[in-house]
């Protein structure tokens, strides 16, 4: 047994470091530390509840929203207010153009270059890989940022700037729209469209979201050469290195549902454990036993979750706790998403190959094509004159919680407020769920046990694979290390 | 142009956002356009390909000297803590804390740009009882000091040089870091707080769309109103230096064009302004901090005539999501 320390690690959002215990070319334990503390936790303790609204997006500069939307919607819950249905459809916009940004940055500038790496050279989709996605210097960079930039305006119509707004109220959005913006919005949506459709899909949204089945993708593939589109040539790729192999965890899928509109969420809420069930909130605990946190020493209900480091403590290895939903770890992110809300393709393929890298990135671009049509009719549903906020008191003594999905996954805030000060804020993001460490069971997080079996070539000191399955979970470290 | 400046970003105890937007740029080929303007990026932890050792490699090159160091740019706040040990951050594979590491890196540097208000003064890590005994490059809040102290220069004899901004702008980026590579950014284009003043020789006043609004003292009283947002939404656009209602944000936006206040993230020790962010403390009825460079009894003496003097249309918009009442169309009179 050989072991292996590996970090930093490129094109994650933060900073992170695995250490591997490896025998015969595979990777038999893995250990994952995210070694940077900030403190949010602490520092919001005696704020007014509504600086939360200034502190949570600036946890996360990749997730802004995601974290603003936890936030507003836990002092929502606390205030007893909803939003109105223009509030709800600024604010869906403007989160899922952060989660759909986000989806574009990681396949494009994050997980895609690795493929473009020279250890791969001599497969036969290295040279046109190499053209397109080499770090920083390929055509897709040139391509993807200004698309990306140019859908991202929608933010300066919606929500004055990315990241970091506080147009995310808790009863709606700060910013009403006039006609005109309304129409521009649904401009820029076309524009995207058109860049998604001619480069990322090369082909229609609607008939991406059709293939229903393994052997329908399998089919569309085909029809097609792999330098059709940017998505063609990934499914190329994870033919040829099997990456519908590597990287499995556990099968079990969280995800908070996402998107609300007058109750319903366009993507559903609820567990994926070998079927269907549904998501009690009462359920989640966070283990601190490896976790360089002092406190009780016992998995904690987030609602009375303690936040106190302790840097010397013996046996930890993560400033990360350990989330567990009634004791089992839980996969979060798009796949997840995507799974628990019975996306047919998706559960088709998970049900053949479990969750794996290919499966993960399928789920995201898949689901890039599912939320742009919904967005299309957020956009135009919008109906400047009504009510885009609501207002009401905010009560001295209260506790709300937040649920969110960001990009990567199931995010919650856990608010309580006694005298009209915050008393407790606790923060459980979704690379905490997926980059979590072990807890006193001793159960590994899911990146830990999707590690384990991976194979790690002889002279590799940064094995390939291995940043293939971390980087396929798309985590976000800073928000892990709030 | 002269020979490519290799370029070093790290980043530390922040959120990645300055980074974020950086890709928000709304150049059409921003990597394309930085290269041709004689930055070379060496190393960037969220774009390079090299990971780990390899990473590792590079900065080692650089720490010892063996590689040119033209700029160095650090992204977050450093953290001391706990106790001084720089333990909150370890930078991963080095088992060492990255304030080491940025010690060392800036001694080489030919420049230092603090990227964000993180890197310069701290920002929202050092908030409340900064936890993580966060602080900036050269600033501890507003004053100097911090992970290299007052005296530190870089090799080219500049202080470090802050571009804050929670997050920054794109533009106050690529700005700085070409008025570098074309040898224009000296001493004396930086602000008190070594800002580069191509950004903070405006306020944040500056190009507000509610400018009618604020004239009139016609004041917004909760969130979505189109009013004022200075009188009672703790708005400080008055006194924040930068540009960003001139330049906007993707595109056309701004914090104030969203519907919510400036919170003077520019300026050192935004995080802890002394009262809830969203809520503008007065005296009296009258706000506490007015504008810097006028007589208090003037600002409110005028305020009290322009109060009186505001048209009912800016009075009924000031305080509705919508303009309830439109300006109206001058009715064609006898010429």
């Amino acid at each position: 047994m050989t072991r292996l320390v590996v970090g930093p690690f490129n094109r994650v959002e933060g900073d992170l470091e695995v250490t591997l215990d490896i025998a015969d070319g595979l990777v038999r334990a893995a250990y994952v530390n995210s070694p940077m503390y900030r403190g949010f936790e602490e520092i919001l303790v005696g704020k007014d509840p509504f600086d939360a609204l200034v502190f949570a997006p600036r946890i996360c500069g990749i997730c802004s929203v995601s974290q603003s939307t936890a936030a507003a919607r836990a002092l929502a819950q606390a205030m007893n207010i909803e939003m109105p249905e223009n509030g709800e459809r600024a604010a869906n916009l403007v989160l899922a153009a952060e989660n759909l940004a986000d989806h574009l940055t990681h396949f494009y500038l994050f997980f895609m270059p690795d493929f473009a790496r020279n250890a791969y050279a001599g497969r036969p989709w290295h040279p046109s890989v190499k053209t397109r996605f080499a770090a920083v210097k390929g055509s897709a960079t040139t391509d993807a940022l200004p698309a990306r930039a140019g859908f991202l305006a929608i933010m300066g119509y919606l929500a004055g700037k990315w990241p970091h707004t506080l147009a995310i109220q808790p009863g709606g959005s700060s910013r009403s729209v006039e006609e005109a913006e309304r129409i521009r919005v649904c401009a820029l949506l076309i524009e995207f469209r058109g860049f998604l459709e001619r480069r990322l899909f090369g082909d229609r949204l609607e008939a991406v979201t059709a293939l229903d089945s393994e052997p329908a993708l399998r089919s569309w593939m085909k029809q097609r050469p792999p330098a059709a589109s940017d998505f063609r040539l990934f499914l190329e790729i994870a033919d040829d290195l099997a990456l519908g192999r590597l990287g499995r965890a556990g099968d079990r899928f969280l995800s908070y549902g996402a998107y609300p509109l007058q109750g319903k969420p366009l993507f559903g809420r609820g567990v994926w454990d070998d079927g269907m069930a549904p998501f009690d909130p009462a359920n989640v605990t966070e283990d601190p036993t490896f976790a360089w946190m002092d406190g009780p020493g016992k998995p904690l209900h987030p609602s009375e979750g303690v936040t106190r480091p302790h840097a010397e403590k013996a046996d930890a290895y993560s400033w990360c706790k350990a989330p567990r939903l009634a004791g089992k770890t839980m996969e979060t992110g798009a796949l997840a998403r995507q799974m628990v809300d019975g996306l047919p393709l998706i559960r088709d393929l998970v049900a053949a190959s479990g969750g794996n890298v290919r499966n993960r990135v399928i789920a995201r671009l898949l689901e890039i094509a599912r939320v742009v049509p919904a967005m299309e009719q957020w956009a135009r549903a919008l109906k400047p004159g009504e009510p885009f906020c609501r207002q009401g008191p905010f009560p001295d003594d209260a506790s709300g919680v937040g649920l969110a999905e960001s990009a990567r996954g199931s995010l919650g805030h856990w608010l309580t407020v006694s005298r009209g000060r915050i008393q407790n804020y606790q923060i459980v993001s979704p690379t905490t769920w997926n980059f979590s460490p072990r807890d006193a069971a001793g159960m590994e997080g899911p990146l830990e046990q999707a590690l384990v079996g991976t194979p790690v070539g002889d002279a590799e000191r940064v094995p390939l694979a291995v940043q293939h399955v971390v980087r396929s979970f798309d985590p976000c470290m800073v928000c892990t290390v709030h | 142009m002269t020979a490519m400046l290799n370029v070093v970003w790290l980043q530390s105890g922040g959120c990645g956002g300055c980074t974020i937007s950086l890709l928000n740029s709304d150049s059409r080929d921003l990597f394309g356009s930085l290269k041709a303007a004689g930055l070379c990026f060496l190393w960037h932890p969220a774009l390079s390909e090299e990971s780990g050792a390899e990473a590792l490699e590079v900065l080692e090159r650089c720490a010892s000297g063996a590689e040119r160091l033209d700029i160095l740019c650090v992204e977050g706040s450093l953290l001391r803590g706990p106790r001084g040990t720089g333990r909150f951050h370890m930078l991963a594979g080095t088992g060492l804390p990255m304030t080491d590491w940025v010690r060392r890196l800036a001694a080489q540097a030919r420049h230092i740009v603090a990227i964000g208000s993180c890197a310069s003064f701290g920002g929202i890590t050092a908030a409340g009882a900064n936890p993580a005994e966060a602080c900036g490059l050269q600033y501890e809040g507003e004053l100097p000091g911090g992970l290299l102290g007052p005296r530190y220069r870089s090799q080219s004899g500049m202080p470090v040089i802050n571009v804050a901004g929670c997050p920054t702008h794109p533009g106050w980026v690529t700005d700085s870091l070409m008025a570098i590579a074309m040898g224009s950014l000296g001493g004396g284009d930086l602000d008190e707080f070594n800002r580069p003043r191509l950004y903070t020789s405006h306020l944040v006043h500056h190009g507000c769309n509610r400018n009618e609004y604020y004239e009139f003292k016609a004041s917004a009283e909760k969130p979505s109103d189109l009013g004022c947002l200075m009188e009672n939404m703790g708005c400080m656009g008055t006194q924040a230096h930068a540009d960003c209602n001139i330049r906007l944000w993707n595109g056309s936006g701004s914090c104030v064009r969203g519907g919510f206040a400036c919170v003077r993230c520019t300026e050192p020790e935004f995080e802890e302004p002394g009262h809830p962010f969203a809520r503008t403390p007065k005296v009296a009825g009258i706000p506490l901090a007015l504008p810097t460079d006028m007589p208090k009894a003037w600002f409110i003496a005028l305020s009290a005539l322009s109060k009186s003097a505001t048209p009912k249309r800016v009075r009924d918009n000031a305080v509705a999501d919508h303009q309830v009442v439109v300006p109206q169309t001058k009715k064609p009179g006898p010429r």
